[in-house]
């Protein structure tokens, strides 16, 4: 059985995401140095601040309102981590742990920078260190660090800001390692020699390219590979007229799905060596490969007689 | 109108570390023909299919519908997936049957983790303003909630390692489990969590049919009648939670009937030693009740699949006449935030 097949692959996307007003409020007190909470009907201050009540459901913008908090609290509970992760708060070791801030009734989670799980407890004192470069995210917030002095006193701040945040821009990565499974392996492996194999269902014997291992109509795995093409016949096509980013292709040009045969669908593909609006269904056309090229770059007429539509009508 | 409803077939994979050589739909495929095999249906004969899976831990798009390829899905049938574990497919899928819409139903759930890094995928699920941007991976969350345990006095490590060894002894009679007999209770990965009180990280499939009435009883020669199921969510905000405690677990199981009678059997979805403290606790489960005869979570976690394995694990107990009246919960999100229980019982025999 040859090696399994394997690429890194990379899933990343800066989520941009918009605030409500009490997001903002809290975001925006974080760049100014300031720590708000949002009160509840019952008078509960919630750090961090949330739009509705959690138990209750109530929109707590109007009804409490934003309130001032102390940058200085309890830990109410933390766990030590010996080996930090790419984008957590701080690269040497570091105890996770949720912060109770003074004048609030919930805690908050973040980092606290100590030097080690034996100087960490619940009930502990901490405060806040701020970062040094804001913009308004739970960023701002550096972790936080051992404290022993008295409560900070809450500046009195409304919670309004000149120059609100109203949005983050949170990137998100995560690395994978793809394998793209046994029958998709071997059609890969079978293209590194410039052949194309399908599998065939063994219910109702359609022959599947790219095979994916099972067949979508009986539901049972498929097993039997089967070399398919090299020719084949354009079933269906459409002219591309706009140019895509990083493709060194003059438009128009046609794209098509191309039934190889012995194949029991058709796969996609684009037409060249021929005016592109001359392709038509019915089109006989073989692969072109190039030098060093893992799949056919494009396919090209062989000049044989047009397919009958019969022979290719249930493959559309 | 109130129909009875049932489990009655119940396959699963082995679950294993890496599954490079299958893709999911491989994976899958086994565990579909074995489930349809102890009832004698076909795909075709379904009258109703619900998935549960997550793209991101393989991170490959749209995986879910590559997967609908083993179930026989065109031309097109009666279908639907739900981005949780599957025990919230079957959730649907009970609902269906409840309808009278369908009979039958097949439930299926599979996760690969192996691709990609578990602990930084289930940040994702965070909430995306204040926490996921920390980064705070599923093992640290789960410790931040044992060390408040082990603070409350519920718990200490000597009693979770007795949970850890527990559960991978009673694994050694689960072919299926990826860990197995003795395994070292290791070093603190995120402490107080040493690696033995973390699940295994690897890829599984699992499925279940669900029948109705007669249905039931024709494809099943003692069904897993499901007498109650009812899920529950909390805060997300971890910070606004008792983290020693599961409201959620509680309520779900009051409503599904769980504490009208003893049950004699539980398989708790708790991939952390701890929260299995916390499950005791919330769903009053006293010394008498067998905990996990499976191994559970601690012994293979297919995310996605895990929570359905209780469901089928408890299911099949009750098939193999080795339970009368079963308890299984199920979770999803960090610290236990979201749970489903049911009650599985036997006819008397």
């Amino acid at each position: 059985m040859p090696a399994v097949l394997k690429a890194p692959l990379v899933v990343e996307f800066p989520f941009t995401r918009s605030l409500g007003p009490v997001q903002s409020a809290f975001l925006t007190g974080l760049r100014e140095r300031v720590v708000l909470g949002v009160r509840t009907g019952d008078g509960r201050t919630l750090v961090p601040p949330v739009e509705y009540d959690p138990v209750t459901a109530e929109e707590l913008r109007d009804l409490g309102g934003l309130v001032e908090v102390a940058p200085t609290g309890t830990v109410t509970t933390w766990a030590w981590n010996p080996e930090p992760r790419r984008g957590q708060p701080l690269g040497t070791p570091f105890a996770w742990v949720l912060v109770r801030l003074d004048g609030a009734d919930t805690a908050l989670l973040h980092a606290l920078d100590a030097p080690g799980p034996e100087t960490v407890h619940t009930g502990m004192r901490v405060r806040v260190r701020w970062a040094e470069e804001r913009t308004g995210a739970i960023t701002d917030l550096a972790c936080f660090e051992p404290y022993d002095g008295d409560p900070a006193a809450p500046t009195g701040h409304t919670g309004a800001f000149e120059d609100p945040v109203t949005g983050i821009v949170a990137p998100a990565r995560l690395d994978y390692v793809y394998s793209p499974g046994r029958a998709q392996s071997g059609y890969i492996n079978a293209l590194s020699g410039r052949r194309t194999v399908g599998e065939r269902c063994p219910s109702c014997r359609k022959v599947y390219v790219p095979p994916r291992g099972a067949c979508p109509t009986c539901g049972v795995a498929t097993s039997e590979q089967v070399e398919v093409g090299p020719r084949g016949t354009v079933t269906t096509y459409c002219i591309v007229n706009i140019k895509a980013k990083n493709l060194d292709i003059e438009v128009p040009y046609v794209y098509a799905h191309i039934a190889l045969d012995g194949a029991g669908l058709a796969l996609h593909g684009r037409i060249g060596g021929i005016p592109y609006d001359q392709v038509r269904m019915g089109l006989r056309v073989e692969p072109v490969w190039t030098e060093g090229g893992r799949y056919p770059d494009h396919y090209r007429p062989t000049g044989e007689p047009d397919a009958e539509y019969d022979t290719y009508k249930e493959l559309l | 109108m109130t129909r009875e409803i049932a489990v009655v077939a119940f396959a699963q994979t082995d679950h294993r570390r890496t599954s490079d050589e299958l893709s999911e739909v491989e994976m899958l495929l086994p565990v579909l023909h074995e489930v349809l095999d102890r009832t004698g249906l076909r795909t075709s004969d379904i009258g109703f299919t619900c998935s549960g899976s997550s793209d991101y831990l393989a991170g490959r798009a749209f995986s879910f519908t590559m997967a609908l390829d083993g179930v026989g899905a065109w031309p097109p049938i009666s279908e639907s997936h739900v981005e949780m574990d599957g025990a919230w497919a079957l959730y649907e899928a009970w609902t269906k049957l409840l309808t009278g819409d369908a009979d039958t139903a097949l439930v299926y759930a599979y996760g690969k983790s192996s691709p990609g890094s578990v602990r930084d995928v289930l940040t994702r699920q965070l909430d995306p303003y204040y926490v996921a941007p920390l980064w705070p991976d599923s093992v640290a969350l789960a410790a931040l909630q044992a060390q408040a345990l082990i603070d409350a006095g519920e718990t200490d490590e000597p009693a979770l390692a007795a949970v850890a060894a527990r559960s991978r002894a009673d694994a050694g009679a689960n072919s299926r489990a990826q860990l197995r007999g003795s395994v070292p209770h290791g070093d603190y990965l995120v402490r107080p969590l040493r690696t033995g009180d973390c699940p295994p990280i690897g890829d599984g499939a699992a499925a279940v049919i669900l029948a109705a009435g007669e249905r039931a009883r024709q494809l099943c020669e003692r069904p897993a009648w499901i007498r109650g199921i009812d899920h529950r969510i909390e805060a997300h905000s971890l910070g606004v939670r008792d983290l020693t405690d599961s409201p959620s677990t509680r309520l779900a199981a009051e409503k599904a009937g769980a504490f009208a009678r003893p049950v004699d059997c539980a398989e708790l979805h708790a991939p952390f030693t701890s929260q299995e403290v916390v499950l005791r606790k919330a769903l009053r489960l006293g010394d008498e009740v067998r905990v996990n005869p499976s191994g559970g979570a601690l012994a293979a976690n297919p995310i996605m699949a895990a929570g359905l394995i209780r469901l089928g694990e408890a299911a099949a107990a009750i098939h193999r006449g080795e339970s009368d009246r079963a308890l299984a919960h199920a979770t999803s999100g960090p610290c236990l935030q979201q749970n489903l229980v049911a009650v599985l019982e036997g006819d008397p025999r």
